[in-house]
């Protein structure tokens, strides 16, 4: 592999996308390559707009991807699928949760939701997965479980086999959600291409 | 032997270095980017660990524990070391006995701070040796490397990260730990008490040591030539080391600095010489720049590189490779989303009643300092830790006419706060003073302090008492209220504001992160919702404004009925009721 991959995890503070990015990070480890990630922690993630850059390869220098360089960006939501699309290289995947969570401006109404977002990323030339991650959470019984099932739906983009993913979410969080965040990945990796 | 190799971010990495490397006794308040370091330090039974309620005390006890013998760390965010700057100073002169590291994590382009400071010169203005590593790796192995420097030339040594090493992760080989012995302790009056006679003569040591030091400097292996790219020659440092390697790959030679104070004149004297051009590729302040040109040498710095923000890959190779980044501008039209107080939080209704007050608002260091952003803007200053009740002192001596509130978490109440308070009663200030009590320190991500009850390690200890506290500081008039009851908030703060003298108001609630599994059930909006708008005023991001009505949405909705209180129409009820 010359280039690194390089990848965004986008959304909004609580959403949990610190833990999608350690699992993508621990699954890069497993597979063997160097790895290199970045993640906001403090005051901006009391709802704010959010973004972890996970990158890894043969070498990796720096932990952030510059704009108009990621390989693939996982939003959690589709006001920041829009916000972090420019980071995207030419020909990129962008996987987006089909969720809007206002920002304040917008509740306030100093400010209005973008319309059309996936038509926009689609006319800018961007490959776009579209999914419903809330309603697939919930047929697996674990709506914070969104995280990890997004992922899942992005997994087969990195490359990695399937039981590195398992051993990666076994290594990331608590014994106890194992079961709960692998059914989730499961449910994301067989939508994928769905 | 296969080597383990772990992902971890350089305050993990830290963490792991100085269990690693013996280890006794690590002290920090916490501050972002740098909690962490402590939040894993507990992990390990074989450290004594604290949160300290403020930096100053987390030096001064990491140093006890060095002239006691034992390897020590005090960790802190860069604003920290200001308040810790004291005891650092003299630390100077006495030198250590176990080895001792101070961390400084900074926040270039302020992702969650107040100031961009460059602590790199304070490890100049201390005079002590300065490590700054590039990645996680680094960031373990110069806790190790850091200790002996500190042991073999007698000096505190700061490890100085940026957010981007704190909060990065990388691959980290992982060793075991070296257990030591504490070193030998003796009272050593001419060594530790720096009453002005052994002050001079310690003065005279430190240059010594310094001297020597900076000999070492030369042959340090972190400070080393890479490469031999032909195009461009680089003297470069931490995360920026990693920027220019990105940006420039094999076109560049690089001199790679990693011990940075004292600087290693003739390894950057020898570089200079093999290279007709030399750039100096450094985030912040031209740090090692100033210091390169004062040997009389000549590099190209900051006449091209900036010294506000972050540096980046791309800002390098737009300097020196003309290359722009690709920008396909699909984000012109896109609201902002800053952070906001979080649903449920018990900040929220005390700002609003405060706001109808008619008072001047100072505030903190802490989640309420975004009691300054719409809707509730509530808030008029902050400044650093503490400050809020010293301001709000200033400006009711000088404006005796206004109404004056200070605002103050409990944490940051504990960590500076009380001396500032002492000042009022002392000093005959007329003001409230309003301690959001939600009983952790909340914007870094729930850690205990003297006021919780428990310890870093999660034992159960004495917990400070607020009230009496002030109290015992002179304070006669004390409200004690729940803050989540608006009624209760405004009958206490009104009667304080109208008393005539100093006058505390604590207001008491848990962080609504903690205790979300308490209050699950949310409300909804009913039919009897005229769409007034007033529960907006609150900026809760639960409350959604919708085409002619206001919804509320579940999935965040932490039930602290708030905006209940503020409807004037009963159009909000708990769901299914």
């Amino acid at each position: 592999m010359g280039k690194p991959f390089n990848a965004l995890i986008v959304g909004v503070g609580g959403q949990g996308t610190l833990l999608a990015s350690k699992v993508l990070g621990e699954a890069a480890r497993l597979s063997g390559f160097d790895v290199k990630q970045s993640e906001v922690h403090g005051m901006a993630q009391r709802g704010g707009s959010v973004v972890t850059h996970v990158r890894f390869g043969d070498k990796v220098y720096t932990p952030l991807v510059e704009m108009g360089q990621a390989d693939l960006i996982i939003a959690f939501e589709k006001l920041e699928a829009l916000r972090w699309a420019e980071y995207l290289k030419p020909g990129g995947v962008i996987v987006v949760n089909d969720l809007e969570i206002p920002p304040i401006p917008v509740i306030l109404g100093a400010a209005s939701y973008p319309e059309a977002v996936y038509e926009r990323l689609e006319q800018a030339g961007i490959s776009v997965v579209r999914i419903n991650a809330v309603e697939a959470a919930r047929q697996i019984g674990e709506v914070r479980a969104v995280n990890v099932l997004l992922l899942g739906v992005a997994a087969k983009i990195f490359g990695f086999d399937k039981h590195v993913w398992e051993e990666a979410i076994k290594t990331s969080v608590s014994d106890k959600s194992v079961p709960v965040n692998l059914a989730a990945f499961n449910k994301g990796w067989e939508m994928q291409g769905a | 032997m296969f080597s383990i190799k772990r992902l971890l971010s350089g305050n993990e990495a830290i963490a792991r270095g100085a269990y690693e490397a013996g280890v006794r006794a690590a002290c920090a308040y916490p501050g972002t980017p740098s909690t962490e370091i402590l939040e894993n330090m507990a992990q390990y039974d074989e450290i004594y660990c604290e949160w300290a309620p403020n930096e100053k005390v987390a030096v001064e006890v990491a140093q006890g524990a060095s002239i006691a013998g034992a390897r020590a760390i005090a960790a802190m965010k860069h604003v920290g070391v200001n308040v810790a700057a004291d005891p650092m100073f003299s630390f100077a002169y006495t030198g250590v006995n176990g080895g001792f590291i101070l961390v400084s994590a900074d926040d270039p382009g302020m992702h969650s701070s107040q100031n961009e400071q460059d602590n790199r010169y304070y490890a100049k203005f201390m005079k002590i040796a300065l490590l700054e590593p590039s990645d996680s790796q680094e960031a373990k192995d110069f806790v190790a490397a850091g200790l002996e420097i500190s042991e073999t030339f007698d000096m505190p040594v700061m490890l100085r990260t940026t957010t981007r090493i704190s909060h990065s992760k990388g691959l980290v080989e992982m060793g075991e730990r070296c257990e030591l012995p504490l070193k030998n302790y003796e009272k050593n009056v001419a060594k530790y008490v720096v009453i002005p006679a052994n002050a001079r003569k310690l003065r005279l040591s430190l240059e010594e040591r310094l001297g020597r030091l900076a000999e070492y400097a030369n042959t340090f292996p972190g400070n080393r030539v890479e490469g031999n790219g032909a195009e461009f020659a680089v003297i470069t440092s931490g995360i920026a080391y990693q920027y220019a390697r990105e940006a420039l790959g094999d076109r560049a030679t690089y001199l790679k600095l990693s011990l940075t104070f004292p600087l290693p004149d003739t390894l950057i004297r020898e570089f200079i010489a093999a290279h007709p051009v030399v750039y100096v590729i450094e985030e912040g302040e031209p740090f090692l720049e100033e210091q390169i040109k004062a040997l009389g040498l000549k590099v190209i710095g900051k006449e091209l590189f900036p010294r506000i923000g972050e540096l980046s890959a791309a800002i390098i190779r737009q300097k020196l490779l003309g290359e722009n980044a690709g920008n396909p501008a699909l984000a012109s039209d896109i609201p902002v989303r800053p952070p906001v107080l979080c649903p449920g939080c018990p900040h929220r209704g005390v700002f609003y009643i405060i706001n109808k007050l008619g008072a001047i608002v100072t505030s903190d260091i802490g989640c309420y300092s975004l009691g300054v952003l719409p809707p509730l803007s509530a808030v008029e200053t902050c400044v650093c830790m503490g400050a809020s009740i010293g301001n709000a002192m200033g400006i009711a001596k000088m404006r005796p006419d206004k109404k004056v509130v200070a605002t103050i978490g409990d944490s940051t109440f504990l960590h500076s706060g009380v001396t500032g308070l002492m000042d009022v009663v002392y000093n005959k200030g007329i003001l409230t003073l309003v301690i959001l009590d939600n009983s952790i320190t909340g914007m870094t991500g729930h850690q205990h302090h003297p006021g919780t009850g428990f310890t870093i390690k999660g034992e159960p200890v004495r917990q400070v008492n607020l009230e009496a506290l002030v109290r015992a500081c002179g304070v006669e008039k004390v409200w004690i209220v729940n803050a989540m009851d608006l009624d209760e908030v405004e009958k206490a703060l009104r009667a304080a504001l109208n008393c005539g003298e100093p006058a505390v108001v604590i207001t008491r609630q848990p962080c609504a992160l903690i205790e979300k599994e308490k209050h699950r059930t949310g409300y909804i909006v009913n039919e009897q919702c005229k769409y007034c708008k007033m529960c907006l005023k609150l900026g809760c991001p639960a409350l959604e404004n919708k085409p002619g009505k206001v919804s509320i949405n579940e999935a965040l909705c932490n039930g602290c009925g708030v905006c209940v209180q503020v409807c004037k129409f009963s159009a909000i009820g708990k769901a299914g009721i």
